[in-house]
């Protein structure tokens, strides 16, 4: 059924959300906070070296060192095949994922995990660390993607041959593969172009910064089931990586999801969960293990780095006639950056008739990057729509403008074969023309940017259960973790179509074994493909609820009608009852059938694409080189909100956590290709004191493909803030930014170099 | 290594523990007296998710020893509500949605319970520095800095 025209009492409200209490009084239980008798503490040892060969590996101290239960190193998983799937946002390969877990003849970056003990102290753990003895030949390493592409680079992988290009190379290369899009015939359209705007961008990697570090509890019992209790994006997901890169099978692997503190994409993939399976495995004992923040910092995955060349042309009346973009994305150790996305993000916005990408994906000595948020979406975005500012300038345009001019629409047919549907730009696009902000005057020592951003949004498998209880109360459940409020929004969807207020339904999160197959949480899929999934199983269980109202009238199923929480006759001829309500039917429940319940998997698709526009106000102190926002409006075409609050929640976070790659975020490395800055104080996300509120201003263009009208919001968000903020700066100094972060130190210098 | 016997109150409550002389007070909170809504996000004073208040006194308790509780009265998040009764603060989170993921949250309550016993009236550019040391990574700080000026006006009586 649809719901979007019809007379919503839930959805759209804004309830306080079923975990909340537990929330706010230190209950609710996340993966490190769970222990269990005789456990012990696993903890790993990592490479000091950013490129080394493993010559060999002596556990034989540490394994004698009293209360030791366990030692485990590369021999004790096994080898698995090179094969590339893809799930969710991006490539995964199981045999590098393995690699990733566990390093096996070489060390591919400082901080890959080379061995890893079991202690019954977490003291006695450390203390076996430093007994394993490890000898290693240090080889040279590579850091920088543009270096890394060099022929001369220090090469990870003897096998990688640069895959897209013909013929096959003979040489191996950090270069895993060259993507290529084209849409019209850009050298042509160059020739039309009456103003071209060109650039060099660069970008840094920028770690997710979920405040819980990744943690697990694993089981191994003697009869080789297997229970990990861990935080992630997806139990599912958690339970299949682990039997794959184990050679268990799933159905020996129950998963229980823990409350996620954050992930942003980072707990996408896994790291510690196999390594505690097999420490358990071998002592026999429930194994603990919870990352340091440094080894967060030196061992999971951020996005990706990125050097980018953009070359935009237009007639002088702002009609954009071709763009080409070249994107080098860092991988990381292993091949798998965000090259596609980044490839297809950036122009998707606009409607252009000539275009091509290039795009490369490129190992070097670093952590292997993990999704994060649109995956590759904002570091093209930066590059594009800063450039397109820079073009709005030069053209003498109004940047609101120029996009207006330009802006896809549905119909509008991408470089990479897509054709919009049921977009909201344009929408999007008049908010922002009407919105006080933007018809405000700059302030004084202020200046304005404007960007704007696209992710895809996906769908899925999912499934969801409801259960009418014995009272008439609800109980629902979905398979998906629930990291930002959703399950206030699945219980919405399921009041709504119960005609229940939402205080009667409970939603939880149920483990792998009491739910069908869910894919994980990201792709900002979980309002969309759960919220499909948990509509479905509610609207059959009205179904339900009517046939036991028949049951119980003795009147044909056809001849109820559901509305309001109860059943009536559908009118006179149907027969004059009282209406009965689920508590009444669920009374009666033993007597007309038993039990009350459905569930559902689905395949969800049409996820809709989101857009969003911020506009920034800034003022630059010119001596320090210090950026402060001073007003930030982020608008974005949400489809429909179901809880209005979590939905600018994802917006707000969203736009801080671009503002802090735009200000400050980087990862930096000593000339040992070591990272010097594994911590909170040294890598400085955003706090309370470097924001202003942030406004989210909510546009409703519904989908049709979901029966509230949702799409995706969460990635979005994250798309503009660079380019908004460095189009503010530049317009504020006249100086391009061309390079994040844009620290003080790097705004001073741009300003010094620029004379000014 | 000996153990060293502290004496405490944690949460009004008469508390004993054994804690070895290395082992951090969030440690103790959370593996040995076993109240683990306090949590560890850095365990270097960055993040402020372990955030406690030692005799009134805001501090992280990643930054103290065990051993530093002896004599001192120490509240945790577990202990901000009255009983069943939230504080102001933990209830103008909900309402406000000033939480995501929510494990920033423990910590983020207890200081903000801290600010507003200490300024009852805070503006929102005091309320955002003395926040300042608690990350959050999820909201982006909105909705966090709006609760709480809201539970100010609450403790203050001009709202409900």
């Amino acid at each position: 059924m649809n719901y979007i025209d019809s007379n919503l009492k839930v959805v759209g409200t804004r309830p306080i959300r079923p975990d909340g209490v537990d929330k706010v009084t230190g209950r609710a239980v996340f993966a490190a906070d769970t222990r269990v008798s005789g456990m012990l503490w696993g903890k790993i040892l990592r490479s000091p070296h950013a490129h080394a060969r493993i010559l060999s590996i002596d556990t034989s101290k540490a394994e004698k060192l009293h209360g030791v239960h366990a030692v485990v190193t590369a021999k004790d998983f096994p080898d698995i095949a090179n094969e590339e799937a893809f799930v969710g946002e991006g490539p995964m390969n199981f045999r590098d994922l393995s690699y990733n877990v566990i390093a096996r003849a070489k060390a591919l970056y400082e901080g890959h995990a080379v061995a890893a003990v079991a202690a019954t102290t977490q003291a006695i753990a450390d203390e076996a660390l430093a007994l394993i003895d490890i000898k290693y030949e240090v080889l040279p390493f590579v850091i920088d993607v543009e270096e890394a592409m060099a022929d001369n680079a220090p090469i990870l992988h003897d096998d990688m041959f640069t895959g897209g290009v013909t013929p096959k190379p003979t040489k191996p290369s950090n270069i895993a593969k060259v993507l290529t899009f084209k849409k019209g015939d850009a050298e042509a359209g160059f020739k039309d172009a009456e103003v071209i705007v060109e650039g060099k961008y660069t970008t840094k990697p920028v770690h997710q910064g979920y405040i819980e570090p990744h943690a697990c509890l694993a089981t191994y019992a003697a009869d080789g089931q297997i229970t990990i209790h861990s935080s992630s994006q997806g139990h599912f997901m958690v339970r299949a990586y682990t039997a794959k890169l184990l050679g268990i099978d799933i159905a020996n692997i129950r998963c229980t999801p823990a409350e996620i503190g954050g992930g942003f994409g980072g707990k996408t993939l896994i790291y510690l969960e196999p390594v505690a399976v097999a420490l358990s495995r071998k002592s026999g004992k429930s194994v603990k293990m919870q990352m340091t923040r440094e080894e967060v910092f030196r061992g999971s995955g951020p996005t990706s780095g990125a050097a980018i060349e953009i070359k935009i042309g237009a007639k002088k009346d702002g009609t954009i006639v071709a763009a080409r973009e070249v994107l080098k994305f860092q991988a990381g150790a292993f091949a798998g950056s965000p090259i596609g996305p980044g490839c297809m993000c950036g122009f998707a916005l606009y409607d252009l008739p000539n275009i091509e990408v290039i795009g490369y994906d490129v190992v070097s000595n670093r952590p292997k990057v993990a999704a994060y948020r649109a995956p590759g979406a904002p570091i093209t975005s930066f590059a594009v729509e800063s450039a397109l500012d820079e073009l709005a300038e030069k053209l003498g345009m109004d940047p609101l403008t120029l996009r207006e001019k330009n802006a896809a629409k549905n119909g509008s047919k991408t470089h990479y074969g897509v054709t919009h549907a049921n977009i909201g730009f344009e929408q999007v696009l008049a908010a922002v023309k009407t919105h006080p902000h933007w018809k405000s005057a700059v302030p004084a020592g202020q200046a304005r940017g404007l960007a704007c951003g696209f992710w895809f949004n996906i769908g899925g498998e999912s499934s969801a259960s409801v259960h009418v209880n014995e009272d008439g109360s609800v109980s629902a459940a979905t398979g998906s973790p629930d990291i930002g409020g959703s399950r206030a929004s699945m219980g919405m969807m399921v009041a709504e179509v119960l005609g229940v207020p939402v205080s009667r339904v409970r939603t939880t999160v149920a483990d792998t074994a009491s739910i069908g197959f869910t894919f994980l949480t990201g792709g900002s899929r979980v309002t969309f493909a759960t919220g499909m999934a948990v509509t479905q199983a509610a609207e059959k269980v009205v179904d339900e609820l009517k046939k036991r109202a028949a049951m119980i009238w003795e009147i044909p199923a056809d001849a109820v009608e559901w509305k309001d929480g109860m059943a009536f006759p559908a009118g006179s001829n149907a027969g004059a009852f009282e209406p009965l309500d689920l508590t009444a039917i669920a009374a009666k429940a033993g007597r007309t059938g038993g039990p009350i319940n459905a569930e559902v998997s689905v395949n969800a698709q049409g996820a809709g694409a989101g857009f969003g526009a911020h506009i920034c106000d800034v003022s630059v102190d010119r001596e320090t080189g210090h950026v402060t926002i001073e007003r930030y409006t982020a608008v974005q075409d949400v489809g429909k909100a179901i809880h209005p609050s979590y939905v600018e929640g994802q917006i707000q976070g969203g736009a801080v956590q671009g503002i802090g790659w735009a200000l400050n975020e980087e990862y930096i490395y000593n000339d040992k290709g070591q990272l010097e800055n594994p911590g909170f104080l040294d890598y400085r996300c955003p706090v309370a004191s470097d924001i202003p509120m942030i406004e989210a201003v909510l546009v409703e263009v519904p989908n049709p493909r979901h029966p509230f009208g949702a799409r995706g919001v969460g990635e979005v968000p994250i798309v503009p803030p660079m380019a908004a903020i460095g189009n503010a700066i530049r317009r504020a100094t006249g100086v391009e930014m061309h390079n994040l972060p844009m620290s003080p130190p790097k705004v001073r210098a741009a300003l010094d170099a620029a004379g000014k | 290594m000996a153990k060293n016997y502290v004496s405490t109150i944690i949460n009004g409550e008469s508390a004993e523990f054994l804690c070895e002389p290395q082992q951090t007070l969030l440690d103790v909170l959370r593996d040995v007296i076993g109240l683990t809504g306090s949590k560890e996000g850095c365990a270097s004073g960055d993040c402020g998710a372990c955030s406690v208040l030692i005799d009134g006194t805001l501090v992280c308790s990643c930054l103290v020893l065990g051993v530093e509780a002896e004599g001192k009265s120490i509240t945790t998040v577990e202990g901000i509500a009255d009983g069943e009764k939230l504080h102001p603060v933990q209830q103008k989170f909900l309402e406000h949605a000033a939480l995501q993921c929510g494990f920033c949250t423990p910590g983020l309550i207890v200081a903000s319970k801290a600010l507003l016993d200490a300024n009852p009236n805070p503006t929102e550019t005091e309320a955002r520095y003395w926040l300042a040391g608690n990350l959050c990574r999820c909201t982006g700080y909105d909705k966090v800095i709006r609760a709480v000026m809201d539970a100010a006006a609450v403790m203050r009586g001009e709202a409900s």
